[in-house]
């Protein structure tokens, strides 16, 4: 079986946003829209989106970091917020485990939004309906579309390269291998959601440089005699 | 969670309406056994008839809840796994079942088909549609509150008490209507629902105030650290990726001082539990008409109170992440 999902590598996000408005751009033209905006230039503007990059700060001053943290629906191998669902709107696809809503089936009840701890589905102010990621599944599965493009907006867009994309079940896939080898999370594994999105945390290279390292001990310096002379005998006077 | 009125409203408002069936039947069982003096058939008629309302009453608010009402209908289709598909399909039965008690009340098709014992225990189809009642009011009750009790991750109201609480608090007010309806009508039955209505009262009490301390001492499961995968014991959002609101600040956060909360919580410890009992105590030793109506009304306003209590109180994990615009 197929689990599409996405690895996010906190190491390289700057938290720039690109993936949030290549998300709402792709997405509010397209199958999944319109994501509407309320308010937009008011007061208290406010608007659908997929996926939100929140900025945490670990740590007390002055040993503080900063962690930008993109956050959209984690496609759960264990989806929480589908069999809640009292229409049926809300289902997981059975060829790539994509979490998707009906919204033709869906009377925006909100109860799947209360079934999923990760705050992630929003309730389209106009449309009424329920909405959240699609992992761009208008884009994903277009066979017209050329195979490197064939991605997410969001993975697309990102300028570090933070969002990797692919199958999570197949054992050689790049998110696969990422996940393994360098330590892939899953958030609030205490619900057993079992997220197919997985988070690479940060990893810090750490350098040990010793004093030898700088002086080599075979340093061509420390071979030249750089000795003062103040008219002792040198091997210049030597006498051949 | 944000406490809204339209649920608030249907869970008390088709609580009271299956109380107040459950009521009725008690009391149809008990004349039958001879145990209190026989009511007219309109009595059974015009009360399945204010039952009928409130489940209505409760039906029109839910629609309030919904995006998409007109789609309402589709919500029957998931009762394999959803129990708020089941409920969408319960509380239909109910009112079906309220009917056709009421009107068989009314129309007089009471005679019995098959009797127990001696002419002790007279079935007839009253009876068969009293009982099938009783079985649906209880799975009502059960639905809703496994609504709210299934979430695991809203720990506040996963628990055996939530459905307890729905179910004794939901018959109290609906024998306590009951008591009101008779005092109203001056029929002597007020005593006798007025009692049950204080049992119901008392039990709903005791579950209650056990939920509160339950969710007193509570510690949550997830937080900040799991909540975004990092081990670090001093964790600080800067920023939740948004300047004003969204649904997930609106939804999940009742936006009222604790104070506030406090204020609620002590109003409907005070409103639900002793005042209607001291009422119906009052009532009895008075053999007011009014004063049952009164403990109902009070105790109805207390269950408002709760109900929005029960929603603020719940921690939703999702809060973790929106804890700051920027
Ligand atoms: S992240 Fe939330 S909305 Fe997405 S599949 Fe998991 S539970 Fe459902
Ligand atoms: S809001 Fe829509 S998708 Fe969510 S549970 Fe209700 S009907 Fe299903």
């Amino acid at each position: 079986m197929t689990q599409l999902a996405l690895v996010i590598d906190l190491n390289v996000c700057v938290g720039c946003h690109a993936c949030v408005t290549s998300c709402k751009q792709w997405n509010t033209s397209g199958w999944a829209g319109p994501m509407v905006d309320e308010n937009a230039y008011g007061a208290d503007p406010t608007g659908t989106f997929f996926n939100r990059v929140q900025t945490y700060e670990i740590g007390s001053f002055p040993s503080t970091e900063t962690v930008h943290f993109p956050k959209s629906c984690l496609h759960c191998e264990d989806p929480p917020c589908v069999p809640v669902c009292p229409t049926g709107a809300s289902y997981k696809r059975e060829d790539n485990g994509v979490v998707l809503v009906d919204y033709d089936k869906c009377i925006g009840c909100k109860y799947c939004s209360w079934a999923c701890p990760y705050g992630v589905r929003e309730l389209d102010e106009q449309q009424k309906v329920m909405k959240k990621c699609t992992l761009c599944i208008d884009r994903i599965t277009d066979q017209t579309l050329p195979e490197a493009e064939r991605q997410p907006a969001c993975v697309l867009a990102c300028p570090t390269n933070a969002r990797l994309y692919g199958d999570v079940h197949d054992p050689d896939s790049e998110v696969s291998i990422a996940i393994r080898e360098r330590g892939g999370y899953a958030l609030m594994p205490e619900w057993g959601t079992k997220p197919a999105n997985h988070y690479l945390p940060r990893q810090k290279n750490h350098m040990h440089i010793s004093e030898e390292d700088l002086q080599r001990s075979d340093n061509p310096l420390t071979k030249e005699d750089i000795t003062v002379y103040s008219g002792e005998e040198t091997l210049d006077d030597v006498s051949w | 969670m944000h406490p809204a009125f339209s649920v608030i409203f249907l869970t008390t408002l088709i609580g009271a309406g299956q109380g107040l069936f459950l009521a009725l039947f008690t009391g149809q069982l008990y004349s039958t056994i001879h145990l209190v003096e026989e009511q007219p058939g309109s009595f059974y008629a015009v009360g399945s008839a204010l039952s009928l309302l409130l489940l209505i009453a409760g039906l029109g608010a839910s629609f309030f809840h919904l995006g998409r009402p007109e789609r309402a209908w589709r919500a029957a289709a998931m009762w394999r796994t959803s129990w708020l598909s089941r409920e969408v399909i319960v509380l239909p039965a109910m009112m079906g079942i309220v009917f056709f008690y009421g009107l068989f009340h009314w129309a007089g098709w009471t005679e019995p088909f098959i009797v127990f014992g001696d002419g002790a225990l007279p079935v007839d189809t009253t009876f068969v549609l009293g009982l099938l009642g009783v079985i649906v009011a209880l799975a009502l009750f059960v639905s809703t509150g496994m609504i709210y009790a299934s979430v695991k991750f809203l720990e506040e109201w996963h628990s055996p008490y939530t459905v307890v609480n729905f179910m004794f608090l939901g018959t109290a007010s609906g024998f306590m209507l009951a008591a009101a309806y008779s005092a109203w009508l001056g029929n002597n039955l007020v005593g006798f629902f007025g009692t049950w209505a204080v049992i119901a009262t008392l039990l709903g009490l005791g579950t209650r105030t056990a939920s509160l301390f339950r969710n007193a001492s509570l510690k949550h499961q997830s937080t900040l650290q799991t909540a975004i995968g990092i081990r670090h014991r001093s964790i600080e959002q800067k920023s939740q990726g948004f300047s004003a609101s969204s649904f997930n600040t609106r939804e999940f956060f009742h936006h009222q001082s604790p104070a506030t909360l406090k204020l609620v919580r002590n109003a409907f410890l005070v409103l639900v539990f002793p005042v209607p009992i001291a009422l119906i105590l009052l009532a009895y030793l008075l053999e007011s008409p009014t004063l049952p109506i009164a403990a109902f009304a009070l105790q109805y306003l207390g269950l408002l109170a709760e109900r929005w209590y029960f929603f603020a109180e719940a921690e939703h994990p999702q809060n973790l992440y929106y804890q700051q615009i920027s």
